[in-house]
């Protein structure tokens, strides 16, 4: 049984959140996220939820009271956006490094300065090498569906992850939404059984204790290997998630791709907006399509790389600047991955959205056409460029 | 010391499973100077049991027997505490 309803991204999560029913929740209020964890604040003042709310004086304190919580064995989630996310950097390290299955509902928002309160994913891809999974929602069904399955693929291979949507764009955005029975989330997800418990006195540990020269790397590389390990784990999850909710999701999506001689790449829901140009233009004869990685962390490149392989012209788009002049981390990912194949497409990178511009249906069709000529001149000129930019 | 376990085979999150371990990692090499107990001098008051912040004033049967340099980081305060001068500090011999 589902329930059909209109909620917006921010209210998806909520109810994500309140079907996940998590032991303990600390959060700290932030725009566009606010309404996530004020939402569900309601829920444990009605008494929906079994949740311990730990209301915080900042979202450093947020996530630390969530690793406390976590290493007690408790289920835990949070909420952020921005700079809240910055504040818990690093505590984003304490909690990878320490394997707790930490969910944040995030919300992506520009990074300061100049202060701005609307969508580019500066704040998330800061945060991109901190060992937290990180996946990017295109819709409020998205935010919902991938809110319950980041819980259980974070519990499964013990990892923390993010599940992030575009400030506003969704966040605030009213979108039909398919819910599933509190029932059947509950079912699904069962209950967390940690690895390790701070609490049992029986068989007292020590958590997070000093490591130096002589173990520190060895630690290091067995954290990584459970973001390796975890990539597979994760697919398989996925298949058993869609198999239960009768969904069809992917760690990489693609649109029209399977004849396409011109892609986008792009996170969020700004697949959104292509893939419906993409159909546009297909009526056309255009063969173009997308490819929208649902995962960014673990990074699928391999599956990223045979989408691609075969294609005339790759436009990939990035929200968020490196200011490195090598192209935002969604190109630098793909070009990294494509390092080891003779064979790649024609590649350019195109900056967009900062701080919640606009990407509009018009300019995803300049970007086909603009790939469309790069590929034809075989990639000659600047293989970055900043697109709505008044120049 | 016994060779150091590879990435493979070591706890997860670097937890430590085993209690009162830290009675195994020896301090004592990060010393400059040591504390020296002059047992004549001592009234055996055990203030430098109360204030030594390492458990390295060792005490058998209420009384304090001598300094476990095992763990003693050097830090002087049981020579800076001890009212009867019973102890002291020396350079550590290379």
């Amino acid at each position: 049984m589902s329930n059909i309803v209109a909620k917006t991204g921010n209210e998806a999560m909520a109810e994500a959140m309140r079907q996940i029913n998590p032991d303990v929740v600390a959060a700290y209020p932030i725009t566009p996220a606010t309404e996530i964890v004020q939402l569900f604040s309601n829920f444990v003042h009605d008494g929906r939820v079994d949740t311990e709310f730990v209301a915080v004086e900042s979202e450093h304190s947020a996530l630390s009271a969530c690793v406390g919580a976590s290493t007690a064995g408790a289920r835990v989630m949070t909420g952020t956006s921005s700079q809240g996310l910055a504040l818990m950097h690093e505590i984003l390290y304490i909690a990878s490094g320490l394997r707790l299955p930490i969910v944040i509902c995030e919300v992506n928002r520009a990074l300061s300065s100049p202060i701005n309160i609307h969508c580019d994913h500066s704040d998330t891809m800061g945060a991109r090498d901190s060992g937290w999974m990180q996946l990017y929602a295109e819709d409020s069904q998205e935010a919902y569906d991938m809110t319950i399955f980041m819980m259980k693929a974070a519990e499964d291979i013990m990892l923390p992850g993010m599940v992030s949507t575009d400030g506003f764009i969704i966040s605030h955005a009213m979108q039909r939404l398919d819910m599933y029975e509190d029932e059947a989330v509950r079912n699904y997800l069962g209950e967390r059984k940690p690895a390790y418990t701070c609490l049992d006195t029986e068989n007292p540990i020590t958590v997070g204790p000093l490591v130096l020269q002589d173990y520190f790397m060895e630690v290091k590389r067995a954290q990584e290997e459970a973001v390796l390990s975890g990539k597979v784990r994760i697919k398989e999850l996925l298949k058993e998630y869609n198999k239960n909710f009768e969904k069809d999701y992917n760690v990489i999506d693609t649109h029209n791709i399977d004849d396409a001689e011109y892609v986008i790449v792009a996170l969020g829901s700004s697949a959104g907006t292509a893939k419906y140009v993409s159909d546009k233009m297909r009526e056309e004869g255009k063969k173009v399509g997308v490819v929208k990685p649902l995962y960014f962390r673990p990074f699928y490149g391999e599956d990223i790389v045979d989408y691609l392989r075969d294609k005339k012209g790759v436009a990939v788009l990035d929200r968020s600047s490196s200011q490195s002049s090598m192209g935002g981390p969604l190109f630098t990912e793909i070009s990294s991955a494509f390092y080891r194949n003779e064979k790649h497409p024609v590649m350019k990178n195109y900056l967009y959205g900062l701080g919640g511009r606009d990407l509009k249906a018009e300019n995803v069709r300049e970007i086909f056409d603009d790939i469309e000529s790069f590929a034809e001149k075989n990639g000659e000129g600047e293989i970055i460029e900043y697109i709505t930019l008044r120049e | 010391m016994s060779k150091n376990k590879n990435w493979k085979e070591i706890d997860m999150a670097s937890l430590i499973t085993k209690s009162g371990s830290a009675k195994e990692f020896k301090t004592g090499d990060w010393r400059s100077q040591r504390p020296v107990w002059l047992e004549d001098k001592c009234t055996q008051c055990l203030f430098c049991w109360v204030f030594c912040p390492d458990s390295s004033i060792i005490v058998k049967d209420g009384k304090m027997t001598g300094i476990d340099y095992d763990h003693c980081k050097g830090c002087g305060i049981c020579v800076n505490e001890c009212p009867f001068g019973a102890l002291e500090m020396e350079e550590e011999k290379k």
